[in-house]
């Protein structure tokens, strides 16, 4: 059986590779989809923390769902927003989102 | 209802009138003239009721009505309050009673009820009286006093202060009825305070009593302080006042009793208007006429000889018949000089009030030198003969003035004083009524022989002290009584005899019958008084009717004073006096048009002997420089300013300190200023911060997770 640990590091390189896309990318989209893959990568934590513990127990598959249902609504409110920031100013680039500011 | 109950019940009715008119009624003249008349009616009516009960008591002296209650708890005593009911207080309450419902009567007339309201009559003075048209004429008729109801209301609380002082059974409630009364006669002499003369007197009046009235609240408290009671039955026992009689006190040798008796004297110096307290009562003539009346004759003079026969026992301790006591020799000594020496001023003054008002100072001297010189009887037979005519006298008076203003409002001419006896003459055609009566009552104030009750009482009096041999007393009363004889028909001659001297005399008019009617009254008692008093002894009279007056009054004293042996050389003078006094008077005034053929218009009596100017040289310039020197300029600018401003500078300028080393520094530029500032500095410099792009707020977050989580990861698990 695969280690426990192997999914760590599978967990933790989706993660850093979701921040970094959020930190990097200047197109919001991919942002949102660097957020996805954070989202995820926790996903797969608690189903391997899950499976090499107790299995009777359930909280880590009830979690990994809710999580899920957060990462669909979420998915669906940032497009809403991208695409409303879209047809005001033409344009996607967070850094020109840059109204918010002193 | 018991006689007790009753005697509580006489003072009450005053009480209430004088508040419901003051709270309720004082809108409708016509309800508070009859509230308050209906009130002296009242007592009236309950005195009376007393008073026939008194009279029908065996031993009323041993026995006396007497009923009492605690009062002021003092630790384990009480100082009770309470009636008595006695032959003297039955006596007094007879006259003041009926006396006080004339005088109510009396007012309703003279403030003229049912005239019109005047032109231009203002509060706090006199009425000018109103112009009315009839038959298409006009002209000026006397018109309603503006404050009609206030005037019940105060004669309501006078009227309570007298009735309290005649049934108290002690000293305290005795002294309170007496401060009311001077209370009240301040608020009516100074009625018309609109008018200088009045207010200075109401002042005047006011003051001097007060005088009197500390002496007599020591004399009180020593009394109290001696003996523990202020009861008269409980001081007047044998014990109580041996015991005073024989503690002597380091005044002038006096024992305590006559040290006593002649501190409550003083007060009654001041209230009966004895010399040298006598300056306030003819000033007091700025009252009303009425109030004359109520103050001079029926109630607070009376009240002060009253006080001094309530004390007679005290003032007469160790006086074994004929030698005087120091205490006694005082009190004579002031009764017999005031007697003359008012008598002298009365025959100079003009002002009809004035004369009157001189006459009662004097006929009170002749009072307090009967008490001085033990005359117990015929002190307290003066007192009440003379109430009735002196109070018939000041309401006459006050007839003949209203009567001379309705002349003065007729001719118009307001130059024309209405109260002086040189503007009237002939007035008896004019006036019969107020002439018979004045008449009767003058006459009895002379001591018109036989007829009226002066001639008792005063014949009494004089055949008491030579009696006994008081002969300084005797010839000073005599040549006083016929100084009253003299004055008294001059005042007759000039006011109703002769012809009209000035037009408004020949215009005077009879008054209404409010006020003519306690005019017949009162003569009816001036006359009939005196019958109750005869001696038994005296020539074809005496035994006709029996001498009652004696045994009641004297059943009041616990040795029954003797009735005197007759004697004839007392007799033959009040006879000469009197008639003699009468007819001098008539025939040095009977053809005197002006006050240049007055021979008696002598400075000095005019002046009354100067003694406002004297007084004012000596008590009232010092007092106002004592006041304005020293007081005002020294004491309060000085030295209390003085005090005051430097506590002003010290606060002053340590509040300077605090202000300019604390306050502002400290509070406002470091805490006030200095948060502000921080606050604007470090938000400026957290500006630049806040770029409004996300990636940059994310990596900031981050970094301060990773931050914060190590420092936590090394702080608590490492």
């Amino acid at each position: 059986m695969v280690p426990l640990s192997w999914y760590l590091i599978l967990s933790a390189g989706l993660f850093s590779i979701g921040l970094f896309g959020v930190l990097t990318r200047r197109n919001a989209v991919a942002i949102l989809l660097g957020v996805e893959l954070m989202l995820n990568s926790v996903n797969v934590n608690l189903a391997a923390f899950w499976r090499y513990g107790d299995v009777t127990q359930m909280a880590g598959q009830v979690f990994a769902i809710i999580v899920f249902a957060v990462a669909a609504a979420e998915v669906a409110v940032g497009l809403a927003l991208v695409i409303s920031v879209y047809r005001k100013r033409n344009t996607v680039i967070a850094d020109d989102i840059d109204l918010m500011k002193w | 209802m018991t006689t007790e109950t009753l005697i509580w019940l006489i003072p009450l009715p005053p009480i209430l009138a004088f508040f419901l008119i003051v709270l309720f009624t004082n809108k409708s003249k016509a309800l508070s003239h009859t509230i308050g008349v209906g009130a002296a009616a009242l007592s009236w009516l309950a005195s009376m009721v007393v008073f026939f009960r008194a009279i029908g008591v065996e031993h009323l002296g041993e026995h006396p009505f007497e009923s009492s209650l605690n009062w002021l708890p003092t630790g384990d005593t009480f100082l009770k309050i309470g009636v008595l009911i006695d032959p003297v207080g039955a006596a007094v309450l007879f006259f003041v009673s009926i006396t006080i419902f004339m005088i109510f009567l009396y007012s309703v007339g003279y403030h003229n009820f049912g005239q019109p309201k005047g032109d231009h009559d203002v509060a706090g003075l006199p009425p000018h009286g109103a112009t009315v048209e009839e038959h298409g004429r006009k002209h000026v008729v006397p018109s309603i006093e503006p404050m009609y109801s206030r005037f019940f209301a105060f004669l309501g609380l006078f009227a309570f202060g007298m009735y309290t002082l005649v049934v108290s059974d002690n000293l305290l409630t005795l002294f309170v009825g007496w401060e009311i009364m001077g209370l009240c006669s301040y608020l009516l002499i100074g009625f018309w305070y609109g008018k200088p003369s009045a207010r200075n007197a109401a002042i005047k009046a006011f003051m001097t009593t007060r005088v009197g009235d500390v002496f007599m609240l020591l004399g009180i408290a020593f009394l109290y302080w001696a003996t523990g009671t202020l009861s008269f039955r409980e001081i007047f026992t044998e014990e109580t006042l041996h015991i005073l009689g024989t503690t002597m006190t380091p005044i002038f040798g006096l024992s305590a009793a006559g040290l006593i008796a002649l501190l409550l004297f003083i007060g009654t110096v001041g209230k009966s208007a004895q010399w040298p307290l006598h300056v306030w009562l003819p000033d007091a003539m700025e009252g009303p006429t009425p109030v004359s009346a109520m103050i001079h004759a029926a109630t607070m003079v009376s009240a002060g000889v009253y006080a001094v026969i309530r004390m007679f026992p005290l003032l007469t301790t160790d006086f074994n018949g004929h030698e005087l006591t120091t205490a006694m020799s005082v009190v004579a000594f002031i009764g017999a000089f005031t007697a003359l020496f008012a008598a002298t001023i009365a025959v100079a003054q003009n002002d009809i009030k004035r004369v009157l008002a001189y006459s009662t100072i004097s006929q009170l001297g002749f009072m307090i030198a009967a008490l001085g010189i033990g005359a117990y009887v015929a002190a307290v037979f003066h007192l009440i003969t003379h109430a009735f005519f002196k109070a018939l006298l000041f309401l006459g008076s006050g007839s003949v003035i209203h009567g001379m203003e309705h002349g003065v409002l007729h001719t118009g001419n307001h130059e024309t004083d209405p109260q002086n006896m040189f503007n009237m003459g002939g007035l008896r055609n004019k006036m019969p009524i107020t002439f018979w009566t004045f008449l009767i009552g003058g006459f009895a104030l002379s001591g018109f022989p036989i007829l009226t009750a002066g001639f008792w009482s005063k014949d009494e009096i004089l055949a008491d002290a030579f009696g006994h041999g008081h002969m300084a007393v005797f010839i000073t009363l005599a040549v006083a009584a016929f100084m009253t004889a003299f004055y008294t028909m001059r005042q007759i001659t000039l006011t109703f005899l002769g012809e009209p001297r000035t037009k408004e005399a020949e215009h005077a008019q009879e008054t209404p019958w409010t006020m003519t009617a306690p005019l017949v009254v009162l003569a009816f008692f001036a006359v009939t008084y005196g019958w109750v008093g005869i001696p038994e002894h005296f020539p074809l009279f005496g035994g006709l009717v029996p001498n009652w007056f004696h045994e009641f009054v004297g059943g009041t004293l616990a040795e029954h004073p003797e009735a005197l042996e007759f004697n004839v050389v007392p007799l033959l003078t009040s006879l000469f006096v009197a008639l003699g006094g009468l007819f001098f008077g008539w025939l040095a005034y009977r053809n005197v048009q002006t006050p240049a053929e007055d021979k008696f218009q002598i400075p000095v009596l005019k002046n009354k002997w100067y003694f406002d100017e004297a007084y004012d040289f000596l008590f009232v310039k010092p007092a106002y420089w004592f006041s304005e020197t020293f007081v005002s300029a020294w004491m309060d600018k000085g030295v209390i300013d003085g005090i005051l401003h430097t506590f002003g500078k010290v606060t002053q300028f340590l509040g300077d300190i605090i202000r300019n080393y604390f306050d502002l520094p400290v509070i406002n530029r470091f805490f006030g200023d200095g948060t502000a500032d921080a606050t604007q500095w470090v938000g400026r410099n957290l500006r630049p911060i806040q770029t409004g792009r996300v990636q940059q707020y994310f990596m900031l977050a981050l970094v301060i997770f990773i931050v914060v989580g190590a420092a936590l990861y090394y702080l608590l698990l490492a």
